[in-house]
This record gives structure tokens, C-alpha cells and sequence, in this order.
């Protein structure tokens, strides 16, 4: 869990964390690995982004949406009495205050608006936890577009909720029941589906995972994030910048949108891991979904499921990008249990009045571990991605607590 | 340039010379490992009457593949069966007379990585490799490796694939050019897709290489109208289907007769 690279200070200005290239590659990893009937659309989908990301009209269309849609920009909130407690200075980056509840939107609002401009009518996703599906079908009647979202049937079970939501949002939701039942196969099946349906829809991956250019797509949507967190930083902080950047990695979307703010400066980067899940950590070299990247795998090359009580964490892969951060030691990754998640859930309901995600709760988790054994020096200051509030996940606590 | 038939390696000289006999090409699909037995289906295709067999590696991921073959992977790795055992039994078989071609996902290509797989592909007898989930601009690495150990890897192409890019994998698959029939995932189809015809025409304008159609061609008249646009055809999700339903290797040549006939009898491109 700990053998990691030695930190690495990058000299700014630094180059990590930028345009991957017409290839797609962050050092060896990510890439194109798509059937050949999703090249062209793919193609299609990185050509119109980067006509759209220069385009100051797109640009100002989706902070409008941000804005007013999604509640941006979110607060950047000092958790007083857990600091304290803690010896460390704790901040937070509410993405739990967005629309939907989560930084899905962040993305999903991006993508939602680039199909409209690609004159795509209909929206394919898949989802975990089913935040990604929420905000996904929350998109696509913002704009008048239909959705299908790919769900695994045991993450329907654990989440009745958000499947009830997107439904009364309007859009389709299709049970997964192949192989773990989960987010891998989820993903899996929105990709079949997309093979027969690129004339029309868009397929919105939630997670900087895929096919060049979602990694680097959906790192630039979520950027936000990142961005919003150094500026409040820059206020907030008297050093300007905190020693340590904390975020949950599933896929790692929330954690690539922050880092993305912080890559430039001396801050050292984390990334959590669902023990279960912790393809950064435990991952060997492989290609998924799409792209090259570390997943776990057993002895014969087969993906191995994953295993969270965080659905949003359930994936046995990481992002291109993250295995890149870790190959450079730019960032580390570690891990952390259910049992400490859930803790950590609880620490921060009773202290600062938040009851977080799942997810979210493991990045908080490996802070009051890393604060207590002195991996996190007394006194440091971090700032830590709160991707998504709880309200999903309250039948989870009720049954542990 | 030297001559590309003189230059090719077993897999493309076997289906050319069959080809220029005026044979249209049949290569049935089977899932390796499926069951106890699995390489009797292998010595049936032959003897009737396939110019190639493919021998699929399961995945645990089979993203372009229909419900049918990821059940049939499903199951062969829920029996134990490896991308090492699969290998081993083939290397055991004596020789059917026709080229092995195994097909699997690229994450299994580069658990040892490229080269190491192209070499024990060689030792196991195979000849040629199809990777779905390897489009030509990432198809580098393994091309250069599959040249180093006599591998033939055959590219893929699309019903989406623009014209100048279906040159480009012409020119770089080995063996012969693997047609995607439709746009979509494998498996049985009603009626063979109109894309078939247009893609199989597309692709004969750029190469000489044999061209075969997969993808949803399921029956005897689904054959023998690809074989009007193409040197032959690919049949999988068809042949898993009667595995998974219990059919005997006996079954299977019966209804391997059935598609040979039907490609014997029709006419050949452009005729």
C-alpha cells in the first residue's frame, strides 16, 4: 500500500496534465483501442471538442449552464472542528453542492452540449453508482436530447433510488445483467450499443476512462474543479497553495478535474482507492473500454471485478491518466477500506454537519488515517475534492450503523 | 515490391490458392476451451470443408461481441479454460490440412506482451491473429511482432471506415481482410446487411488480398449472397449457438455441409 515513488516536485511550469496529442497518450498509457466501427466516432467526437474547447462561444455557453444549471461555482469550506481534531488543516471542495449531487454534472453538462452542437439527438451512458446516469439524464432534458443509461442490475439493486431519478428524468434505464453485474459491464454493454448507434447518439463515458479523447474530454470538463479549488485556494491559504490535494479514484474523473488545478504547483497529489478496486495501486499494465491503462487482472490476463460498497468505485481499472501520474510519482495512490470509508462518513455527518458519498468518503478516510500515523505532517494543509453528497447512499448507512 | 503472393505467409497463400481455384471461403468460429472436448469441433470444420478455422481465446471482456459469444466465453473460462491451456491442446491436434487463426481481445495479446504471445502462438501451430479491439493506427506494436514470429495478423474493417483508411489496412493485414458486415456486435442477423455488399466492394478496389465477411452471416443463403460480394465468409455466432445448445461435432459438420454447398454454388464476385 505504501510502496510508492518518492514524490517528485514538479519545476512550473509543467507540462503534466496537458494535451495528450493527436494519439491520445499520457506516457505509455491510453491511446485508441476501439473496434474499428467506433473510430470514426470517436474521431468525430475529438475533432468537434477541440473545435468546441477553443471556441470562446462553447466555452461561455457551458459556464452559463454551470452556472445557473449546476449551481457553479461551489464553496471551498474549512472543516473547522475535524481539523482541529485532526491537527491538520482540512478543506473542502463542495462538488456535493452541485445540481444532482455530484461532479458528474460538471462533465456530463459538457458533453451534453457538445452532442447538441454534433447534432446528435439522443445521449449513451453507463453508471455506477448511478450519479453519472442522474446527471446524464438531467443533461439531456436540460437540452431537449433523449438518454439511455446502462446500469449493472446489482447496482440498480443498491441504488433504487438515482434509478427511480432517472427515470422521472425522462430517460431510459437498462438493466446490465452480464459478468459482475457492475460498472465494468455496464460499460461494456453501452459500448455494444454504441457500435450500432453512432449515426445518432453520443455515447457521454462518465469517467476519464475510453477511447482517446474521453480521458483527456472529460479531465478538461472537470478541470472546473480543479481550477475553481486553486483560485479559492489562492485566497484562503497563506501559503497560496495547500501541501496536500486529496480526491477519490474510481475511474477517477473527480480526482483528474482537480489535479488538473494543482498539476503546476508544489502540491503533493493523492488519489484514494476502494481497496477492492484499486486499479492504480494493484493494476497491471492492460487495455479496457478502450484505452491502455493498469487493471486488475489474474494470472491468465482476465479483469478481475471489483468490489466497493462504493458502487462509483466498483471498477477494476483507472484512468490512462492517473497511471501516468503514478508512473511519474507526479501522484500517489492508496487505498482504503469499507469499514474506514464508513467511518469516516460518520466522523464527518457529527463534526462538520456533511453526511458525503460513499466515494467521497474514502478520500476523507485516508486523510484521519494519514493524519493519525503521520503520513499527513501535523499542521499541513489539505484540500480535498468532496465529490458527491450521501443522500444515494443512506440505505448503505442504515444497514451498517 | 516482390509479388504478395510469393511474399505471403501460410495463412493468405493457403486462402488465395483456394480463392484463384474459384472456392468461396469458409471460416467457422469456435470458442476454445467451450468444452471437454472442444477440438473434435475443430476436426469437423475440416473435414467439412473450411479453408481456415478461428479459434477464439475467451475474454472475460468481450466488448464487440453479441450475447451469444459472451456466452460461450463465459463458459469456457467458468470451465478453466486459459489462453496457455487453449494453446497447448492445439499444439497436440495433428495437422487439419488448414490454417489456425486465433482471434481474442488485445488485453490478452499483451498480458505477456506481443511478442511472447506471437511466439507461442507459432509453437502452438497457429498461423494467423485477429484482435477486434486493435484498430490499425494502434496496431503497431503487434504487427512488428507477429512479422518477427511469422504471424499473419488480419486487420479489421467497417461499414464506417473511409476509403483512404480501408487502403491502409489493406495494405498492413496479413492473411486476408477481415469485413465487418454491419455496424454492430457479433452475433445471428435476419438478413445480411446491406453494408456487407458496399464495404466487400470498397475493399476489393484497394487490395488483392482474400476479403471474408463476418459478422452476423448465420445461414447457408446469408452465405452464399456475401459470397457475391466477397472471397468468402466468417460464421461464428451461428456455430456457438448450436455448441451452447448441445450440438455434437457431428451436428456442427452437418451444418458447415450446408454452408459450404451454398458458397460452391454461388457465383463468385463480380460474376
Amino acid at each position: 500500500m505504501r510502496d510508492v515513488p518518492a514524490w517528485r516536485e514538479p519545476a512550473p511550469p509543467d507540462a503534466t496534465m496537458g494535451d495528450p496529442g493527436a494519439r491520445g497518450r499520457f506516457g505509455e498509457y491510453g491511446g485508441q483501442y476501439a473496434p474499428e466501427s467506433l473510430v470514426q466516432a470517436c474521431r468525430e467526437v475529438a475533432e468537434a471538442f477541440r473545435r468546441a474547447w477553443a471556441d470562446p462561444g462553447f466555452r461561455g455557453e457551458l459556464a452559463r449552464l454551470l452556472a445557473l444549471h449546476a449551481g457553479r461555482p461551489t464553496p471551498l469550506t474549512p472543516a473547522r472542528r475535524l481539523s482541529q481534531a485532526l491537527g491538520v488543516r482540512l478543506y473542502l471542495k463542495r462538488e456535493d453542492l452541485t445540481h444532482t449531487g455530484s461532479h458528474k454534472i460538471n462533465n456530463v453538462l459538457g458533453q451534453a452540449l457538445l452532442a447538441t452542437r454534433m447534432g446528435r439527438r439522443r445521449l449513451i451512458a453507463e453508471t455506477g453508482a448511478g450519479q453519472h446516469g442522474v446527471a446524464t439524464a438531467t443533461a439531456a432534458a436540460l437540452l431537449g436530447l433523449e438518454a439511455t443509461v446502462f446500469m449493472g442490475e446489482r447496482d440498480i439493486g443498491r441504488q433504487a433510488l438515482n434509478v427511480f431519478r432517472m427515470r422521472m428524468l425522462g430517460a431510459e434505464v437498462v438493466p446490465v445483467t452480464t459478468g459482475s453485474r457492475t460498472l465494468k459491464d455496464a460499460t461494456s454493454e453501452a459500448m455494444r450499443h454504441w457500435v450500432g448507434a453512432t449515426g445518432d447518439s453520443h455515447y457521454c463515458i462518465g469517467s476519464v476512462v475510453g477511447p482517446d479523447p474521453y480521458p483527456w474530454m472529460v479531465r478538461e470538463l472537470q478541470r472546473v474543479i480543479g481550477e475553481e479549488a486553486r483560485g479559492q485556494c489562492a485566497a484562503e491559504l497563506r501559503t497560496g497553495v495547500p501541501d496536500y490535494v486529496v480526491a477519490c479514484v474510481g475511474g477517477g474523473s473527480n480526482a483528474a478535474g482537480t489535479f488538473a488545478g494543482f498539476a503546476g504547483t508544489p502540491a503533493r497529489l493523492v488519489g484514494v482507492e476502494a481497496q477492492g478496486g484499486a486499479g492504480a495501486a494493484r493494476g497491471r499494465l492492460g487495455v479496457l473500454h478502450g484505452c491502455r491503462s493498469l487493471f486488475l487482472q489474474d494470472d491468465d490476463g482476465q479483469i478481475i471485478e471489483a468490489h466497493s460498497i462504493a458502487a462509483g468505485l466498483d471498477y477494476p481499472g483507472v484512468g490512462p491518466e492517473h497511471a501516468h501520474l503514478r508512473d511519474l510519482g507526479r501522484a500517489r495512490y492508496v487505498t482504503v477500506t469499507d469499514e474506514e470509508a464508513v467511518g469516516a462518513a460518520v466522523r464527518l455527518a457529527r463534526t462538520e454537519g456533511i453526511v458525503p458519498a460513499l466515494e467521497s468518503a474514502h478520500a476523507l478516510a485516508w486523510v484521519i488515517r494519514a493524519a493519525g500515523d503521520g503520513d499527513l505532517p501535523a499542521g499541513s494543509t489539505v484540500m480535498m475534492t468532496l465529490s458527491g453528497r450521501g443522500d444515494k447512499d443512506v440505505s448503505t448507512y442504515k444497514e451498517l450503523l | 515490391m516482390t509479388n504478395p503472393a510469393l511474399a505471403a505467409g501460410t495463412v493468405e497463400r493457403h486462402l488465395r490458392a483456394r480463392r484463384d481455384s474459384g472456392r468461396g471461403l469458409l471460416m467457422p468460429y469456435l470458442t476454445g476451451g467451450i468444452t471437454p472436448g472442444w477440438t473434435h469441433y475443430l476436426r469437423a470444420f475440416a473435414a467439412a470443408g473450411a479453408d481456415a478455422i478461428e479459434v477464439g481465446l475467451p475474454f472475460s471482456d468481450p466488448t464487440l461481441d453479441g450475447v451469444t459469444i459472451q456466452q460461450a466465453s463465459h463458459m469456457a473460462l467458468a470451465r478453466g479454460a486459459s489462453t496457455r491451456g487453449i494453446l497447448a491442446e492445439l499444439s497436440g491436434m495433428p495437422d487439419l490440412g488448414v490454417p489456425l487463426v486465433v482471434s481474442t481481445y488485445y488485453n490478452l495479446v499483451l498480458h505477456d506482451g506481443p511478442g511472447a504471445f506471437c511466439a507461442a502462438l507459432r509453437r502452438a501451430g497457429v498461423a494467423g491473429l485477429i484482435v477486434p479491439d486493435l484498430p490499425v493506427h494502434e496496431a503497431g506494436e503487434l504487427t512488428d511482432a507477429a512479422a518477427d514470429a511469422g504471424i499473419e495478423p488480419a486487420l479489421l474493417a467497417s461499414p464506417s471506415t473511409p476509403q483512404p483508411r480501408l487502403a491502409e489496412i489493406s495494405r498492413r493485414s496479413r492473411g486476408f481482410v477481415y469485413a465487418v458486415s454491419l455496424m454492430g456486435t457479433t452475433g445471428e442477423r435476419a438478413a445480411l446487411a446491406a453494408s456487407a455488399a458496399e464495404l466487400a466492394g470498397r475493399i476489393r478496389r484497394v487490395t488483392d488480398r482474400p476479403v471474408l465477411l463476418g459478422f452476423g452471416i448465420s445461414t447457408p443463403e446469408q452465405a452464399r449472397e456475401a459470397r457475391r460480394h466477397a472471397d468468402g465468409v466468417v460464421v461464428g455466432a451461428a456455430i456457438m449457438r448450436r455448441v451452447l445448445d448441445g450440438a455434437e461435432p457431428d451436428d456442427l459438420r452437418d451444418f458447415l455441409a450446408t454452408l459450404r454447398q451454398a458458397l460452391d454454388a454461388s457465383p463468385r464476385p463480380g460474376v
